[in-house]
């Protein structure tokens, strides 16, 4: 039993990151919080990516003599490059949400759900 | 080898970047550069049907790499036919636009057409591309542009769309954490291929994990019923011109991902037979088939009406494509693109009395059948073929709808497409009553006059495509969408 999750908390992590992720998005008012949620949860997302790509034993994927063209001496590097495009998808995401989110304050003067929906109710 | 695949998406990307230079020399050429670059790749996605049809599917090799190691792009019916619905949609709306942005955001014009082409590109890209992964990135582009097109809106436009971004996000990462279990699997992100490793993992938890991820996040983005939160309010207070290009395309693309992932990638055996995600989807899509009619009937705002009448008409898609079988694939796509015509003319009326008189509310409607007789004239076809009135193109896509459901025994699925065109009735022909029985009233009716032509003329089209798809229907079925549905069923 002890042997299962410890050699698989890797899953147990990402899913633990998973649920924070959802959590913020989800119960806090606050809309930075909601987006630091999101973060949270494309974080998990890029290391479960990044774990799969993991071999024991294996270096880094540059092509060495010594080692030969055997592929269980590197690690997979195609999860890393599929990752770096969804980080650049993530920070466009954060980019294009911190300007929402400046428009917002400048209209509402408050980035707490309840006083903007209160605030929208008002106007 | 054919380029077509490529250039589709590549047109609509390249006048994205071409815009914001223009748009520094001569503001005023931006609206047509715009329309040049969606023209250019509507004629691409034309002649790539035709060569579909004649040729069989066409494959491009990104960089010359085969696959499965490379990126493919592929057009074959189903894709041709959503590149062609996409890029002829979006070719009308931006000529349609340019009143409109003038008068709700005119500072924005240049950021708005190259939005609009940036979302248009990834659309595109969804429906070519043979990538998994590549999906993502198209899903992504194509949702961060549709944020920040719906942002631009009324004042509280920044709120509802970042609710959107939110939920958006979520759904895009599912889909991504699905590919992660699916490549984790198989070893490969290439749609076909992973297609032929599956059937060996049919039995493994992580394939279902994949399975269930993807789908949510699919239905998400395509604000399948309990997942449509974001669309009400993204609807209502987002640009008209916004829109009528987010709201007949976008949702549809998504529902073409989860075609693409029950047919080409998973295969109906594995999500119908053994699984029972087809099912869940439909019984879904009852239920926000009636919520979304229901919902409709309660609003006083016509765009918030039309934005529940979506999620309703979504549900229907998402039906066709949860009973199972060739019939509801042919209501699904025939409904996607009469839906896209129906929907995009009904939006496209939005604008143009927003233009003319500043209002959206229902009922302040009274008198503009005497006062804008053409556009009403449009928006009555566009509506009666909601309801699915015969010969109007709304008709068949809920004929086939019911004999699928009829096929696959799914009475209550039937009893509900039957129930919700008399609720449609009641929702439309409260407006008719409002538009051509009421007198004009003093302020907002009077002043308004009819629409400039170049925001009449599209309406028309669509319109005239509404009663011209009801006509042509049955070639549209025979030729074009029962060899989709048969190649992809195996039949």
């Amino acid at each position: 039993m002890m042997e299962a999750i410890l050699g698989r908390y890797i899953y147990f992590m990402t899913a633990l990151l998973l649920v924070i992720g959802l959590y913020g998005m989800i119960a806090k008012r606050n809309l930075i919080k909601k987006l630091i949620g999101m973060n949270i949860f494309q974080t998990a997302i890029f290391l479960f990516f990044i774990q799969g790509a993991t071999k024991p034993g294996a270096t880094v994927p540059v092509l060495d003599a010594r080692l030969g063209t055997e592929a269980a001496h590197y690690i997979n590097p195609l999860p890393h490059v599929l990752i770096l495009t969804a980080i650049v998808v993530s920070v466009a995401t954060t980019g294009v949400a911190l300007a929402l989110l400046i428009t917002i304050y400048r209209r509402y003067r408050s980035l707490d759900e309840g006083i903007i929906l209160e605030r929208m109710r008002r106007s | 080898m054919s380029h077509l695949p490529l250039l589709i998406p590549l047109s609509l990307l390249l006048s994205a970047l071409v815009i914001p230079l223009v748009g520094f020399w001569r503001g005023n050429l931006v609206p047509a550069v715009a329309s040049l670059g969606a023209g250019l790749s509507f004629a691409f996605a034309i002649f790539g049907l035709f060569a579909v049809h004649s040729q069989g599917e066409l494959r491009y090799q990104l960089g010359g790499w085969p696959p499965p190691i490379g990126i493919e792009y592929m057009l074959d019916g189903l894709s041709g036919f959503m590149a062609v619905l996409i890029t002829g949609i979006g070719l009308v709306v931006l000529i349609h636009a340019r009143c409109s942005i003038l008068r709700e955001v005119p500072d924005r014009i240049v950021p708005f057409y190259a939005l609009a082409l940036l979302l248009l590109a990834g659309l595109t890209g969804i429906v070519v591309t043979g990538d998994l992964f590549n999906l993502y990135v198209f899903l992504e582009i194509a949702s961060l542009s549709a944020y920040a097109l719906m942002a631009v809106g009324e004042e509280r436009a920044p709120m509802a769309a970042f609710r959107y971004l939110i939920l958006g996000s979520i759904g895009g990462s599912f889909y991504l954490l699905g590919v992660g279990f699916i490549y984790f699997s198989t070893g490969s992100l290439n749609m076909a291929d992973v297609a032929q490793r599956l059937p060996e993992l049919y039995a493994s938890r992580a394939v279902v994990a994949a399975v269930t991820f993807m789908v949510i996040g699919f239905s998400l983005k395509m604000a399948l019923f309990p997942l449509h939160l974001w669309l009400p309010d993204a609807y209502t207070y987002a640009p008209s011109a916004a829109l009528a290009l987010i709201a007949p395309i976008m949702t549809k693309v998504a529902a073409y991902g989860l075609i693409r992932l029950f047919l080409t990638v998973f295969g109906p055996t594995y999500l119908r037979d053994m699984l029972p995600v087809t099912s869940i989807i439909a019984w879904l899509a009852v239920a926000g088939i009636l919520f979304g009619s229901v919902m409709a009937i309660a609003q006083r705002d016509f765009r918030r009406m039309l934005a529940y009448s979506s999620v309703s008409q979504i549900a229907y898609v998402a039906l066709g494509v949860g009973l199972a079988n060739p019939l509801g694939l042919i209501g699904a796509l025939l409904h996607i693109l009469n839906h896209a015509f129906m929907k995009g003319c009904l939006f496209l009326v939005a604008g143009s009395i927003r233009f003319r008189t500043g209002i959206s509310d229902i009922p302040a409607f009274t008198g503009l059948g005497r006062t804008m007789p053409w556009t009403m004239a449009g928006f009555s076809l566009a509506a009666l073929s909601m309801v699915g009135v015969p010969p109007t193109a709304g008709f068949f896509s809920k004929w086939y709808l019911v004999l699928a459901g009829i096929e696959a025994g799914n009475w209550i699925g039937v009893a509900v497409i039957l129930a919700s065109s008399l609720l449609n009735a009641v929702y439309f022909f409260r407006i008719l009553e409002k538009v051509y029985t009421a007198p004009p009233r003093d302020n907002a009716g009077l002043t308004a006059h009819e629409a400039p032509l170049e925001m009449l003329v599209p309406v028309l089209f669509l319109a005239a495509g509404v009663l011209f798809l009801g006509l042509a229907n049955a070639v549209i079925v025979n030729e074009m969408l029962e060899p989709i549905a048969a190649s992809l069923y195996d039949l």
